[in-house]
């Protein structure tokens, strides 16, 4: 099948998901990060990559927190960014997802970073620049419905690197509302691509989804069996609507069965990292003893992100 | 009206058991003889359809027509000269002086006939019966519920009660509200990896199983709708087995596409109920191949604009009526099965299900003709096709079957 995100010489043109993207490109996103980091260390944080170029954050759900680290990331590659915030303006007064996108092509936009409540609308949106021969305009996916975050999934493997090295013998717990979690799904294809040893996902029969197998991760409906022995253990956050009674009887009983205790963690390897994406519920997920402990890398992980949305646009605005 | 002599051609009727060289005579809008005419016959018209195969016109059991004249246009352009049309049209078919209009509209066009589904209940809402009698006079032929479901189970055990009373046959879609709530795909593998909001078999199945206990209680005469699933349509082969008359169909994309060939969200494939896995595929195939099920087109023209959204917001459905031959002629070819019993499932058998005197070549019957040249290919594009509605995941596709010429009541309405 014809892959959208790559263009005939296999370089990455959108970054959509991390389904499909070839484990060079992973590990050449990941390098790149590693070299912007150092540019946030600097007085000056910039570097004249993307100067002249125009970034719109086209967020069509809010995220301020997400919009904010590809805002930054973007200014330090010397981007002129525009935020939209497109969920109060012209979907409001009725306008298509691509009407917007027309328009905002037509104002000579050079990349996308779209937030969107639907699956696959970014792969609509990728679809329709190449329909209407505007290849030269990059789409990033920051989030989209359930299906992917892959610029979260890339930060994580980040993170994983950094503290882990290797992927080869790692083994990951995916903790919690794996059903809802664009995360989750991201984390499952780039671990899987990276050659993780096992990647476990963790959480009870209402928060996981059907074959979720197919994905080649191992079901533990049992938070200490899932955690044994782990290397990283990633908690996902659960959302206040998801504990109305319909998938969960409510916010005490799930931590007391899903939370991530110094009691459950010490399950796991005794240098096992802690992961999140937040923003986190604390004594619902997560404990704050954990959250606040020496495993967590919760913080580094926000700052590693900038460098690797950095290295995402980075690449694609040279291919 | 025309004395007609078609000559030459394959003739496949496969209610008389008949696939081979045979001439076909027509008057007065009806089958005159076959074979050898009546010593008096004069034909005005002799066509030569050396090549071709004459079958009875196509019977649809499912098309949403929109815009009245292309969609009959594009009926008879795919051989289809009858169709029922299911009741969630706009203005919804509920009220007789709607369904009146309808039926008056489309004998005015003199293309397809259109044979009205009724609405079951009022706004197809569920809530309150429909007036089956007066729509009955009007011309609805059976009564639905399109797709909405009926919640309320004593609801629709007293609607089946109704109908049975007069004898009237209610078809239904099967899927149970409650699990099929936001969902747009089949829930399995791909709508687990896309992030799409699943629904479970067991929708179908629970709503299946609903709706032949309450037939078998009521003894009214049941069809069930576009089943999409290898266990829904065992629960019909053991109420079959068991002696229920009752009857179903599958739409004709469910026997080529499954979940895969959703790709990357394409909204082309979005249909419902949802494609599922390639073994509920490969199970309608074999129901179908049976004689368990019959082929509808499920015909529903969508616009661009109902097609350009992510998928889970873009409206399910795609245009069948040119298709239902060329699809079912490939699944036949594929599957390896005689021509006769492959066109028994787009003719005799949905002419059965629905009472009409329709789907055959007798003798004396209406002369409602197909005839096509099996071996023309051509490509599905949005310009072949006459439908307004121009989106159908078999976009690109290289099908074989062309019809050539489509009669209804012996006149030539088609030809090409």
């Amino acid at each position: 099948m014809h892959n959208p995100q790559l263009n005939a010489h296999g370089e990455l043109t959108h970054l959509l998901s991390i389904e499909g993207l070839p484990r060079a490109v992973i590990i050449h996103i990941l390098d790149t990060a590693s070299s912007f980091l150092k540019v946030s260390h600097r007085d000056v944080k910039k570097v004249p990559l993307l100067r002249g170029k125009s970034v719109f954050n086209v967020f069509f759900e809010n995220s301020t927190r997400t919009r904010t680290t590809f805002e930054i990331a973007a200014k330090r590659l010397s981007a002129d960014v525009i935020n939209l915030d497109v969920t109060r303006s012209s979907t409001a007064k009725g306008e298509t997802l691509l009407d917007t996108v027309d328009n905002l092509v037509a104002m000579h936009a050079d990349m996308f970073v779209v937030r969107h409540a639907s699956s696959g609308a970014p792969h609509l949106i990728a679809d329709h620049l190449r329909r209407v021969g505007r290849d030269n305009v990059h789409v990033v996916n920051a989030g989209d419905g359930r299906h992917a975050h892959p610029t979260q999934g890339l930060l994580d493997m980040y993170t994983i690197r950094h503290y882990k090295n290797d992927f080869a013998n790692l083994v990951v717990a995916i903790v919690g509302d794996i059903l809802h979690s664009r995360v989750a799904r991201s984390d499952i294809h780039a671990l899987t691509t990276l050659g993780a040893a096992e990647v476990r996902a963790v959480g009870p029969q209402t928060l996981l989804p059907s074959a979720i197998e197919k994905m080649g991760v191992r079901v533990c409906h049992d938070l200490r069996t899932g955690i044994r022995d782990c290397d990283v253990v990633i908690m996902l956050r659960l959302q206040n609507e998801r504990m109305n009674g319909a998938l969960l009887p409510s916010a005490r009983e799930y931590f007391r069965c899903y939370g991530l205790t110094p009691e459950s963690l010490a399950l796991a390897k005794t240098d096992a990292i802690v992961m999140h994406p937040g923003p986190m519920n604390r004594g619902v997920e997560i404990d704050s003893d954990v959250a606040d402990g020496p495993q967590a890398v919760i913080l580094p992980q926000v700052t590693f992100g900038i460098a690797v949305r950095m290295a995402v646009m980075g690449i694609l605005a040279g291919n | 009206m025309q004395h007609l002599h078609i000559r030459n051609a394959r003739l496949i009727d496969p209610r008389n058991g008949v696939d081979e060289q045979l001439d076909l005579f027509i008057a007065d809008g009806r089958i005159a003889a076959i074979g050898r005419p009546a010593t008096d016959f004069a034909a005005q018209r002799t066509i030569d359809a050396a090549g071709m195969i004459v079958c009875p016109g196509l019977v649809d059991l499912s098309a949403r027509l929109g815009g009245i004249e292309p969609e009959l246009g594009a009926a008879v352009a795919g051989g289809v000269t009858s169709l029922a049309c299911p009741p969630d049209s706009k203005p919804l078919l509920d009220e007789p002086g709607l369904v009146e209009r309808l039926v008056r509209r489309s004998d005015t066009l003199g293309l397809a006939r259109v044979y009205p589904i009724g609405a079951l209940t009022q706004q197809l809402a569920g809530e309150r019966l429909a007036e089956m009698n007066s729509l009955a006079r009007a011309g609805c032929i059976a009564f639905s519920q399109a797709k909405q479901a009926i919640v309320d189970t004593q609801l629709l055990l007293r609607a089946m009660q109704y109908a049975a009373t007069f004898g009237y046959a209610v078809r239904l879609r099967p899927q149970d509200d409650f699990l099929a709530r936001e969902g747009v795909a089949h829930d399995g593998e791909v709508a687990s990896r896309l992030g799409l909001t699943g629904i479970p078999v067991a929708a179908e199945t629970v709503a299946t199983a609903t709706a032949l206990q309450l037939a078998a209680h009521t003894g009214v005469r049941l069809h069930l709708s576009r089943l999409s699933s290898a266990a829904a349509i065992e629960l019909i082969r053991q109420a079959r087995c068991a002696g229920m008359p009752v009857t179903c169909d599958v739409a004709v994309h469910h026997l080529h596409l499954s979940e895969m060939d959703i790709g990357y969200f394409d909204s082309n494939a979005r249909f419902d109920p949802p494609l599922r896995s390639a073994s509920d595929r490969d199970a309608l195939r074999a129901a179908v191949a049976e004689g368990l099920a019959a082929i509808c087109s499920d015909h529903t023209p969508v616009d661009a604009d109902g097609k350009q959204l992510p998928f889970a917001e873009a409206l399910p459905g795609a245009t069948g009526l040119e298709l239902l031959l060329p699809l079912t002629l490939l699944w036949a070819r594929q599957t390896k099965l005689p021509l006769a019993v492959a066109l028994a499932r787009v003719t005799s058998d949905p002419a059965t299900i629905l009472g009409l005197d329709a789907g055959s070549l007798t003798v004396g019957g209406p002369a409602d003709v197909c005839l096509f040249d099996p071996e023309e290919s051509w490509c599905v594009t949005p310009e072949a096709l006459r439908s307004q509605g121009k989106h159908t995941p078999f976009l690109g596709y290289e099908v074989s079957g062309r019809v050539r010429m489509t009669l209804v009541g012996g006149r030539i309405v088609f030809a090409a």
